[in-house]
């Protein structure tokens, strides 16, 4: 079979199994011969046209190769532990190519450095900026950008110039390579690798700041990349340099680091407005966040800017807004669709990595290879320890020996560094050994380095970051830290972080959500995430119901009672039984910022099926002896995690109802509440939560006329009595049911929310 | 610019509330410190809350009323006193503004614990504004209308059920296992450190007093 596919085309994917776990692999096409034709030339009855599918039929067997490897790490659990995803895939890919290179045959012609660069890279990098946590990430900017461009100037230089020392000495036999060429090289080797180091360093969960000054620098650091590479391969063709040249290099490193994040933002704008009237082409919307940010990496590109820091600044910029904009089914998918995208690119970089090792042409040299890894250890060690005293100072919680050790140690080189190596201009004599010693650092890196790194780690206890679970009081109280903070400045006369902090998000507020925003309001950050909890609970819950809504716990209804908030206690009673009742459903709030939980994770999905408990429960109802309400549970109480009472508005305005016609995944209803109708006193308003529903923008609800009316007929003032009292056994037809299961139970896991009122309804007599 | 002879006269006694709050700063911020004081008190020895209340700057700012209070608050000033002060010396603004210090790297864990227990007892104080030691249901409520007063179009039943999640948290982390018919009352401290405990303060809630451009230094004030 083999055979037969290799007569066929050039460099087909042998179909031998690589290991053990991998499933078969099924080739597609039988090898059936065409038939040799006869002299009647008749119709032929099969024919087989393999040239003309050649290309995509291949990509999408090396894909499936790819992730076939990928399915089976993770048969064996322990491997995954100690060795890192990276190395495993290289050994693959190295298996794969010592196969191919014994059967003589090509590598596919589809890796080239363009590529490589053109469309693997920017997924990648899509994807770690799309997933940076902002907070920190903007918290330690100084010392990201600190890191990358000096950090990557003193590695290449330095590697660079010990390197034209090396060669000076005779016995390497490498005198021929000259300064220029020798830093050329040392640019290419001292950029750290984003794919590399994140792949080694989700597993390692070591404290926040190690972590975003680790993945920042390895973003950033392209900037300085591709100036000195440019800079480098231009100087290398001229016999002398220049001190102007030095200087011309600087401008052009201050061009095209701001130039890249100037294009990055822009189009991130750009996108986010788009977004703002996609309301009715809900099915493209995510396309809109992939081509404007692919659009922002070609067109820096194109001006040979710097391409990263271009797409990473638009994912950026463009997330905010976006998310706001979209409605929550693509939001999903856009998260979905650009971690799998990067996953498999990922994924083939490093086999691609291990089989090209072995099919290209090698030029080894013991010395200068030895030195390189030397050399690129060395100056990064002492790169880190230099520039960590000095910016030290700065910081607010400075790095510690171990911290830096992690960093040092951290600093692996990867594809990006390889594709470089590849494009190297052939009027370099030597490009084979750079191509070599280039493959060598890297597998030196990731190897060693990574597969050593986890217990290493650990040996020397680096701070590991403690994964504070982001609840409600943890935002308030950090919102109310920030406030007070920026207060405590204001009184000073002192200006620092808190004082910009605060003046973009009044910026942003006045200003920028308004553009960008379609119906932008200005909201708080503690409402949107406690939205966004409401509605991942919601999502949990029917998840664990299975969609079946009458299967679903009956459980937590969201008015407390108005009397016992006023005498303000809690009622044990209450608070015991949503343990009781929500045993099977208990669940914490989820991190608001994912980026680093786990490389290939998606942000919404959840381990732990515990449900935060945020309502107080009116399970007290069935419980306490009411003075002044009937005792009637609802047996088919349902919960509404999305404690619609009413909108913020204060009238239930039917108006407000955004109906889509394509049933969006995420209705978040608003029942109607419940009015008490034993003559509560005016005053005590419910403490139902009430969400913006409108703001969703997702929502569809058919209104249910009567009801309605009954709430505008009532107080008006938004104030609604607790749903906690029905003497009336009139159940309201399931007409407040919107979401709609059936189409979305079948979606990305996205389940939309429920709202099921079954409890008696009232009539609009007592009220007061 | 101030008073120069009060300040020297009183430098050791404001050294000496630098020791006892393991201040970090230099006699420099302390002097930054003083500069501002002097200007917002007119040249006065005290502060009183109108002062405070007229900085131009604060008027964004949703917890102004907080903040202004915190500094009038006897509990803030490190003794086991209660109640409220009607004006501020110098001494006491250093004793509020000590709560903010960074903490020097250089500092054992027990320093950084402490440290860390003043910033979340300043904090705390913020919120119980009854001086009961306990912060209840009203009181956390009412913190979290102001946090939310200026986001615009947050109606106060949204501030509230965050408010009463935020306590049904508290109490669920807490007290897991409550009778049926015991009440929580509130968050005492102990549970406030407990559900902030995961929260790294020292980045926080840490302010550098550096030298201050005169031109900024502007309060609204007539006086120079």
């Amino acid at each position: 079979m083999i055979l037969i596919l290799l007569h066929g085309s050039r460099g087909e994917i042998p179909s031998k199994p690589i290991a053990a776990t991998i499933l078969p692999f099924v080739k597609p096409n039988d090898g059936v011969q065409t038939y040799p034709e006869d002299q009647k030339n008749n119709l032929p009855v099969f024919t087989m046209n393999y040239p003309r599918i050649q290309i995509p039929f291949e990509i999408t067997l090396w894909v499936l190769l790819a992730s076939f490897a990928k399915i089976g790490f993770h048969v064996y659990h322990k491997i995954t532990i100690w060795v890192p995803e990276s190395c495993l895939l290289i050994s693959i890919g190295l298996i794969v190519g010592a196969i191919m290179h014994s059967v003589h045959e090509e590598p596919p012609a589809v890796l080239t450095s363009n590529v490589f660069f053109l469309y693997m890279l920017p997924l990648i990098v899509l994807e770690s900026g799309y997933f940076m946590p902002t907070r920190p990430f903007f918290e330690n900017i100084g010392t990201v950008f600190w890191f990358a461009v000096v950090g990557t100037l003193w590695n290449s230089i330095g590697i660079g110039i010990s390197l034209f020392a090396i060669c000076q000495i005779p016995a390497f036999g490498v005198q021929d390579i000259n300064l220029q060429e020798n830093l050329l090289f040392s640019a290419i080797i001292s950029a750290v690798d984003p794919v590399a180091v994140l792949n080694v360093f989700e597993d390692v969960s070591v404290n926040e700041q190690l972590y975003i000054v680790v993945f920042g620098e390895c973003l950033f650091n392209d900037a300085v990349t591709v100036v000195l590479y440019n800079m480098f391969s231009f100087v290398a063709e001229m016999p002398v340099v220049e001190p102007v040249d030095v200087f011309i290099g600087v401008a052009r490193f201050f061009i095209v680091g701001l130039g890249g994040m100037a294009f990055g933002i822009l189009f991130g704008f750009v996108a986010a407005f788009t977004t703002r009237f996609t309301s009715k082409v809900r099915e493209i919307e995510p396309l809109f966040v992939f081509m404007y940010s692919y659009l922002a990496y070609l067109v820096a590109e194109l001006f040979a800017i710097s391409s990263i820091m271009a797409i990473i600044t638009c994912a950026l910029t463009m997330k905010y807004y976006v998310e706001e904009n979209v409605s929550q089914r693509s939001c999903t998918t856009i998260r979905h669709v650009i971690k799998m995208v990067a996953s498999i690119s990922e994924t083939l970089i490093f086999f691609f990595l291990g089989v090209v090792t072995i099919t290209t042409d090698h030029e080894w040299n013991w010395g200068y290879i030895l030195f390189t890894l030397l050399f690129a250890f060395v100056w990064r060690g002492l790169g880190i320890l230099v520039l960590t005293q000095i910016i030290n100072p700065f910081r607010t919680i400075p790095f510690n020996m171990k911290d830096q050790f992690g960093l040092a140690y951290g600093g692996l080189r990867g594809a990006v560094s390889f594709a470089l190596a590849f494009t190297l201009p052939d009027t370099i004599g030597r490009k084979q050994l750079f191509v070599t010693a280039t493959i060598a650092v890297i597998l030196f890196t990731v190897f060693l380095q990574g597969i050593s790194i986890r217990p290493l780690i650990e040996f020397i206890n680096v701070r590991r970051t403690n994964r504070n679970l982001e609840t409600i009081n943890v935002e308030i109280h950090c919102r109310l830290m920030e406030h007070t903070m920026a207060g405590i400045e204001d009184l000073c006369g002192q200006w620092s972080r808190f004082y910009w902090k605060d003046k973009f998000m009044k910026f942003n507020n006045r200003i920028l959500r308004k553009i960008l925003i379609r119906d932008g309001r200005a909201e708080s950050s503690i409402v949107a995430l406690y939205k966004k909890l409401e509605l991942q609970n919601a999502m949990e819950i029917l998840d664990t119901a299975s969609g079946n809504i009458s299967a679903a716990p009956s459980i937590v209804s969201l008015s407390p009672n108005v009397e016992l908030l006023m005498t303000k206690k809690f009622l044990a009673a209450d608070l015991r039984n949503i343990h009781d009742i929500l045993s099977k459903n208990m669940y914490k709030i989820r991190e608001r910022t994912v980026a680093y939980r786990g490389k290939h994770a998606l942000p919404n999905d959840s381990q732990t099926r515990e449900i935060l408990i945020r309502r107080h429960a009116t399970i007290r109802r069935s419980l306490r002896p009411r003075s002044f309400q009937s005792s009637n549970v609802p047996r088919t109480h349902k919960y509404f995690s999305l404690p619609a009472g009413k909108s913020l508005e204060s009238r239930f305005d039917a108006a407000r109802w955004h109906y889509t016609d394509d049933h969006e995944t995420l209705s978040e209803v608003a029942y109607p509440s419940q009015r008490s109708r034993f003559g509560k006193p005016a005053r005590s308003s419910s403490s139902k939560a009430m969400i913006p529903l409108h703001r969703l923008g997702t929502l569809e609800e058919v209104p249910s006329t009567d009801v309605l009316n009954e709430e505008s007929s009532s107080t008006g003032q938004g104030v609604f009595r607790t749903n906690s009292s029905y003497s009336d056994s009139r159940v309201p037809h399931p007409r407040r049911l919107y979401s709609l299961f059936d189409d979305n139970n079948s979606e990305l896991g996205h389940v939309v929310l429920i709202q099921l009122r079954d409890w008696p309804h009232q009539e609009p007599s007592q009220g007061p | 610019m101030y008073n120069y002879r009060y300040y020297c006269k009183n430098l050791h006694k404001y050294i000496h509330i630098v020791d006892v709050c393991f201040f970090t700063v230099s006699q420099e911020q302390i002097k930054n410190l003083y500069q501002r004081f002097q200007q917002l008190s007119g040249n006065h020895e005290k502060i009183s809350r109108d002062d405070l209340e007229r900085i131009p700057a604060l008027n964004n700012n949703p917890i102004r009323k907080q903040i202004i209070t915190a500094f009038f608050d006897k509990r803030n000033q490190h003794q086991n006193d209660v109640g409220s002060l009607d004006e501020i010396g110098f001494e006491q603004f250093l004793m509020v503004m000590s709560h903010f210090r960074p903490v020097n790297s250089t500092a054992t864990e027990e320093e950084k614990a402490i440290v860390r227990k003043q910033k979340l007892r300043f904090l705390f104080n913020m919120h119980d504004t009854d001086n009961d030691g306990i912060i209840t249901l009203d009181e956390y409520r009412t913190v979290v209308e102001e946090l939310l007063s200026q986001s615009g179009a947050i109606e106060t039943e949204v501030a509230r059920s965050i408010a009463d999640a935020a306590m049904l948290e508290v109490a669920s982390t807490n007290v897991p296992h409550m009778a049926p018919d015991d009440f929580y009352e509130g968050i005492t401290f102990e549970h406030f450190e407990q559900i902030l405990k995961g929260i790294e303060m020292e980045s926080r809630m840490s302010i550098r007093f550096l030298d201050m451009n005169t031109a900024t230094m502007r309060c609204g004030k007539l006086s120079s």
